[in-house]
């Protein structure tokens, strides 16, 4: 624990310089220009964690009930179908579900949430499912050869036993909602992508940067608070035997 | 007791129906151990696992303890049945103590109940549970994981135990010692145990009864003496090998080939006990080059002899009969 904990905190470090790094590096003033815009960083960083929040929250209470069902024995057979159904919802262009969701929905807030949502559910839904079909066979028989009921199996064995990958899966949608949600600008969703596009419309490098700069900012702490959470809830058991292997 | 009636069960494979177990009749006696024996795909694994109901019969009826087990649901019926398996199954996520507490804990009994039995069976099999109950499996050796595996099997006092080539992936050094420390525990618990097994020497060794399997037909049901005397077929014979006289050795101890004579004198020959197995006797005959070996009892006493001789004549002597055949054979006389 106390190890990890260190390389979580070597690696913001590392980040932090090389961002220390890249403001060296410029002209000089850009600094002093791009923290003329923190009042605007704040407001929008907070309209900018929101939109996430709703969008990945939600995708986050939908996702891992969809992946349960899809593990069942019963609906197995299904599963793919509504996979390669997700998968084609991952693979429009991100803008391109962005506009469509407007077309139905309007602009604002509500648009917005919903492209993110959608993009942010595959990888959650993908990882539940192959996490819990990946338990191995003999676990889930020694449950069921002690009397366990389908649910007591689920969530005294199957789920501990695939937290990790269930983990591995929200890390890589939470980042990839959080790096999404500048585009929502453009249909009206707000956040720090107002600071980007309009840094780059009026050809105004520091305040493209300081949204830019706090968007990356944000995914990292969010992926790196979702990592210490998953330290903390994987069951040490389990993170012993994944040490050994 | 575990009693099978007409236990079958065929599997749908692509349109193909495959007969995995026929019909499959036997009784195994309160106490005893029954090694299910066989080639691989022969049916053994699939008649254990309808006991459990892991796989549901076709048809057919299983009774424990006289009780007809169709009638108890699924959960409640595996409840009440040990189980263990060739890959153990401990549960990563759970220490030691949460895992042998599983099924206590199904059951609803008090924690302290529980957490007092996980630690009587781990000094059962001698592990201190002051320093394993709070461990994870993943700290464990594989011997010690099966070990546990075993009593987690116990923890809810089951009278019936099914056991899927439990000592399957031990080496074959940890093997030994853990079929004899099973041995021994079994003595005192008297469960009704059914085994899988592919190894003839273990069943020779744990069974009180075999079953052979071959293409889901239960071929031969009868005592390990019996069956390695009189295979009732050419399968059999072929499977149990062409070394079954010698593999019977290990059915006998010294005390059946005994030349009772208290004036024996230890010479040069060596010593061996009334315990000693007739394998062990033989190969310590073959290896000192010596006529007889002396016998003594526990206190030291020498209490005869036995030579080459005695150990042959004792191979020929026809296995005691069953039961069932002698009643037989005497309403023939009759």
């Amino acid at each position: 624990m106390p190890k990890s904990l260190l390389n979580i905190a070597a690696r913001t470090l590392l980040m932090a310089a090389v961002i220390l790094l890249l403001a060296a590096t410029m002209e000089e003033g850009t600094l002093d220009e791009m923290l003329y815009y923190m009042p605007d960083v704040l407001y929008l960083g907070g309209q900018h964690l929101e939109l996430a929040a709703v969008s990945a929250g939600l995708a986050l209470i939908t996702a891992i009930p969809l992946g349960v069902i899809l593990s069942r024995p019963a609906c197995r057979r299904y599963a793919e179908y509504v996979m390669q159904f997700l998968n084609v919802g991952a693979t429009i262009p991100t803008l391109a579900l962005l506009a469509m969701s407007m077309s139905f929905l309007g602009i604002g807030f509500l648009p917005a949430a919903f492209g993110l949502y959608v993009i942010t559910l595959l990888p959650i839904t993908r990882n539940t499912y192959t996490g819990l079909c990946n338990v191995p066979n003999h676990l889930t028989e020694a449950a069921r050869g002690m009397g366990m009921t389908a649910m007591q199996r689920l969530l005294r064995v199957e789920l501990p036993n695939s937290l990790s990958v269930i983990f591995a899966g929200t890390r890589t949608a939470f980042s990839l909602n959080i790096g999404t949600v500048p585009i929502a600008y453009l249909i009206g969703g707000g956040g720090l992508g107002e600071l980007v596009f309009m840094g780059i419309r009026l050809n105004d490098t520091p305040m493209m940067l300081s949204g830019a700069i706090a968007t990356a900012l944000l995914a990292v702490a969010v992926d790196l608070s979702l990592g210490l959470l998953s330290q903390i809830t994987i069951p040490k058991g389990i993170r012993m035997s994944a040490g050994q292997a | 007791m575990i009693k099978l009636e007409k236990l079958t069960k065929i599997f749908d494979s692509y349109g193909h129906q495959v007969m995995a177990a026929n019909q499959i009749d036997m009784e195994v006696p309160s106490g005893e151990i029954c090694v299910l024996l066989g080639p691989s795909g022969c049916g053994k694994t699939t008649t254990l696992k309808m006991i459990n109901r892991i796989i549901h019969p076709t048809s057919g009826k299983v009774y424990i303890n006289g009780e007809d087990t169709s009638k108890l649901c699924d959960t409640e019926l595996r409840r009440r049945i040990g189980y263990v398996i060739q890959q153990i199954g401990l549960f990563p996520n759970m220490t030691i103590e949460d895992n042998i507490c599983v099924v206590p804990d199904l059951l609803g009994w008090p924690k302290a109940q529980s957490r007092k039995r996980a630690k009587e069976l781990l000094e059962m099999v001698a592990l201190d549970p002051s320093v394993f109950l709070k461990r994870y499996p993943a700290q464990l050796s594989g011997g010690q994981q099966q070990r546990v595996g075993v009593i987690r099997a116990l923890a809810a006092d089951a009278p019936v135990m099914l056991m899927d080539e439990p000592f399957g992936a031990i080496d074959p050094i940890n093997r030994e010692i853990i079929q004899d420390e099973f041995l021994k525990m079994q003595q005192e618990l008297n469960k009704t145990i059914m085994f899988v097994s592919h190894d003839i020497d273990e069943a020779v060794k744990m069974a009180d009864k075999i079953a052979i399997f071959s293409q889901g037909e239960l071929l031969q049901f009868d005592s390990p003496d019996r069956i390695l005397a009189n295979p009732i077929n050419e399968f059999v014979e072929n499977f149990v090998g062409a070394d079954r006289a010698i593999k019977r050795l290990r059915l006998f101890t010294a005390a059946d080939a005994l030349v009772a004579d208290a004036t024996t004198s230890i010479g040069t020959e060596p010593v061996v006990s009334l315990q000693t197995s007739l394998t062990d006797a033989s190969a310590m005959l073959y290896s000192s080059g010596a006529e007889r070996l002396c016998c003594v009892d526990a206190d030291n006493r020498i209490v005869g002899w036995l030579g080459h001789q005695q150990i042959a004549a004792r191979l020929a002597q026809a296995p005691q009969a069953s039961m069932e055949k002698e009643a037989l054979s005497c309403q023939k006389a009759c």
